[in-house]
């Protein structure tokens, strides 16, 4: 099979109204709760206009797998996703350092570290996504932002021609 | 008891002490939060009679009870106080992100009473109460002192709302900001600055529990859903800025100083001219599914690098109103307001008030400092602005509203002080919105469209908006009432056409958050129960039957052009309305609340304050039938 690359949440900022409805969603969904603090995606918004929501990339190489000194973070063969072994974590915080998109939160209860796992035990696909009120968020992988990055390019110059 | 922390925290900043009051569930049931609670907490805290920037006045916040959930558009707070602006209640609401951080800090909500002995910032971390030193963000705008001071905590998940240089120098229609969004009305920020508070800064780490997280996470979706459709379709497109030609259309756009109701260039400064040309950024308030502020910039010209949130309001005020009919000057002028800490509807009757003086010649360029700002001049309207924030000159006359202004300047002028209790109108001229007229003259915060919402009978046709009859005084009080609930939940009046059955949907959420039962009839009630609640705080503050009427250019100038032309609503129009809306409201014909309505209504401890005996009670209103 073709390397396309992981499927990961990405967000619009130019549709992202900065809500946080996905931090909402994501801790409800993940802990029962609302607390955007345990959120595994998180909404930044620099004054005054300039926001997007931000969770794991699922970068190649991930740099979080190689900054664990107990090896809890392995990646699923099935779909990418970095999987937290929670007995072996112990919560050191390395891979909160190594990640560079500020992506991974540390629980205080469990002292385990928490990375977007696409909601994948629900059918209805990742909360976050699901509860997004202006459709921002989605699940992609690179190749498909590459490619609707090439239409949305053509689909402007087909507009000024016409 | 879910959600909820049953928990208010009082500060005196005085003594720089704090307390922590214990509510349970009955109460909270009673008043929900937001507007409700706020105010249920200034009649409890606010010194009956006190200066409104006195140390007797309290500063009161709450909660939605939807803070921080799925809930879409449930995240405002409410504040309440005694108003510098009103000398009555003075009920303010705002969306941002300060609610749900209330919340997680583990209040339902705030009471500020006393006054600092030095300015000061109010950090709230969790129960941590700590006093810092404010003197160097003094003089500093609204967002800019957010900036600072997350930045001195070293944390950007702290919420902060703060004043501006207007709040700072008393500006008795000063508003706090929080993350760009306002509490904007009737002059809550020159309460905090009275008390010499300059930001209150909040970090909550609690999680929200609900009673049913499920039920919740399905109810909420389905209304995000909704929220998606034709019911939120202007507020995701243009936002409220549609409304200048909507209004155009129906000759209600005040135009200078609402001498006139169509705007020459309204096409100019319309939405959809906005949306075209200046509109850069949609963004919504915490846990919004609608993202209604439009965020416009300015990218040439003499206001190159202007930007703001824009809304309708803000728009009139500032641009037709003042005969500004340039798209960047009004963004130039939104920005100042909000940078300043003060209400741009406030401030820009204010300046239009000020521009007729001045063509009238009632106000000179002497007594202007220089100033000569016909209708038109943008750059004599900003350096007005700048002027009223700083009380310095001619500002320190405006920094009073049109009702004291004019009171004191006098000649005349009071005949076009438009304000209704000292507080000033919002867009909509209602020489031809007869229903909405008498909605704005009983407002018990003032002239107020967001309390009354009786505009949609006159707008939307249900009713013929250039005639009156005995039905508009119930239909009025039905539409502040649904207001009203909508204000102490607090739901967002933009989410208002998403619901099958309002009451149901609402009391069976505010179930499913809560765990408390609640009733559509309950629910139903909460509405009318503020409502007293808050004509309550007026009776107490000594308000008077005349307090309640429209000013002169509105019940005696006829529209001179367009399609309202010749419409007026007359004192004996406007009488007979207020009369029915008493009436509609178990009230007796002096406006005084029955104390056996105030019982119905679960507020004894206000009947036994205000309440008047029996024999005053009203005669049953006309029904419809008999009044034709």
């Amino acid at each position: 099979m073709a390397n396309i690359g992981y499927q990961h949440i990405v967000c619009d900022p130019v549709e992202c109204i900065g809500c946080r409805l996905c931090e909402y969603a994501c801790s409800a969904t993940k802990h029962g709760r609302f607390d955007g603090t345990l959120s595994r995606i998180r909404v930044v918004r620099i004054e005054p206009i300039t926001m997007t929501a931000i969770s794991c990339r699922l970068c190649e190489d991930a740099p979080c797998i190689l900054a664990c000194p107990v090896k809890a973070l392995s990646r699923s063969e099935q779909n990418g996703i970095i999987l937290v072994d929670e007995d072996l974590c112990d919560g050191c915080g390395w891979c909160v350092e190594a990640c560079e998109f500020g992506a991974i939160v540390l629980n205080p209860e469990s002292n385990n570290a928490e990375i977007c796992d696409l909601c994948s035990d629900l059918p209805e696909g990742p909360a976050c996504v699901r509860f997004c009120p202006r459709d921002a968020l989605s699940v992609a992988t690179p190749e498909v932002l590459r490619q609707q990055a090439r239409r949305d390019v053509v689909a402007r110059l087909l507009e000024e021609l016409q | 008891m879910y959600a909820y922390t049953g928990k208010i925290l009082h500060v005196d900043m005085g003594s720089r002490t704090t307390s922590v009051q214990q509510v349970d569930a009955d109460y909270l049931k009673k008043y929900i939060g937001g507007v409700g609670l706020a105010t249920r907490l200034a009649w409890e805290n606010v010194k009956p009679g006190c200066d409104p920037l006195g140390p007797d006045n309290a500063l009161c916040f709450a909660c939605s009870a939807f803070a921080g959930t799925t809930f879409p558009v449930g995240t405002k707070h409410g504040v309440a106080s005694k108003s510098p602006l009103t000398g009555l209640i003075g009920d303010s609401l705002s969306g941002s992100h300060f609610s749900e951080e209330l919340r997680r800090a583990g209040w339902d909500g705030l009471v500020f009473k006393g006054r600092a002995p030095e300015w000061v910032i109010v950090f709230i971390d969790d129960d941590e109460v700590t006093f810092i030193d404010a003197s160097p963000y003094l003089g500093m705008g609204c967002v800019e002192t957010q900036i600072a001071i997350r930045e001195k905590l070293g944390d950007e998940n702290v919420r902060v709302t703060s004043i501006g240089p207007a709040g700072e120098n008393l500006v008795r229609y000063a508003m706090m900001d929080n993350d760009g969004r306002q509490i904007g009305r009737t002059g809550n920020g020159a309460v905090m600055g009275s008390k010499r508070i300059k930001a209150i800064a909040m970090r909550g780490s609690q999680p929200i529990r609900v009673a049913d997280i499920d039920g919740v996470l399905q109810e909420t979706h389905k209304l995000i859903e909704r929220s998606k459709g034709p019911g939120t379709l202007k507020y995701r497109s243009l936002g409220t800025p549609a409304n200048v030609l909507s209004m155009q259309k129906l000759g209600v756009l005040p135009t200078r100083n609402f001498s006139e109701t169509v705007f020459e260039h309204a096409e100019k400064v319309s939405g959809e001219y906005m949306a075209e040309h200046y509109t850069v950024k949609k963004v919504g308030c915490s846990g919004c599914s609608i993202g209604c502020e439009q965020w416009a910039l300015v990218k040439e010209g003499k206001y190159k690098g202007a930007i703001a949130g824009v809304d309708y309001e803000p728009l009139f005020a500032l641009g037709p109103n003042c005969g500004i009919g340039e798209m960047p000057a009004i963004i130039r002028l939104v920005q100042a307001c909000d940078d300043l800490g003060m209400d741009a509807m406030s401030g820009g009757v204010v300046v239009s008030w000020a521009m007729e003086c001045y063509e009238r010649g009632v106000l000179t360029k002497e007594d202007l400092d220089g100033i000569e700002p016909h209708f038109g001049n943008d750059e004599a309207a900003l350096a007005l602005l700048e002027k009223i924030a700083h009380r310095q000159g001619i500002g320190d006359l405006l920094a009073e509203g049109v009702k004291r202004a004019s009171a004191k300047v006098g000649q005349g002028s009071e005949h076009f002080a438009m304000h209704s209790k000292g507080l000033e109108l919002p867009g909509y001229d209602v020489r031809s919105l007869k229903t909405f007229a008498m909605g704005l003259a009983v407002g018990t915060r003032g002239a107020c469209h967001n309390r009354s919402l009786a505009y949609e009978l006159d707008v939307k046709g249900v009713v013929d908006r250039f005639t009156v009859d005995h039905e508009r005084g119930r239909l009025a009080k039905e539409k502040e009432d649904f207001a009203c609930i909508l204000d102490c939940m607090v739901i967002c009046k933009f989410l208002r056409n998403c619901f099958d059955a309002f009451e149901e949907d609402v009391a069976r959420i505010y179930t499913l958050v809560t765990g408390i039962p609640m009733t559509a009839e309950e629910i139903a009630a909460v509405g009318e129960r503020v409502c007293n609640l808050k004509k309550a705080f007026n009776i107490r503050e000594g308000w008077k039957k005349a307090d309640d009427w429209l000013p002169g250019r509105a019940l005696e100038d006829p529209v001179p052009s367009g399609p309202a032309k010749g419409a007026v609503i007359t004192a004996e129009e406007l009488r007979m309305e207020i009369d029915d809306y008493y009436a509609a409201r178990g009230w007796t014909p002096e406006g005084l609340i029955p104390k056996a309505k105030l019982i119905e209504l679960g507020l004894d401890d206000v009947a036994e304050a205000i309440g008047v005996e029996p024999e005053a009670a009203p005669q049953p209103a006309l029904s419809a039938e008999e009044a034709r």
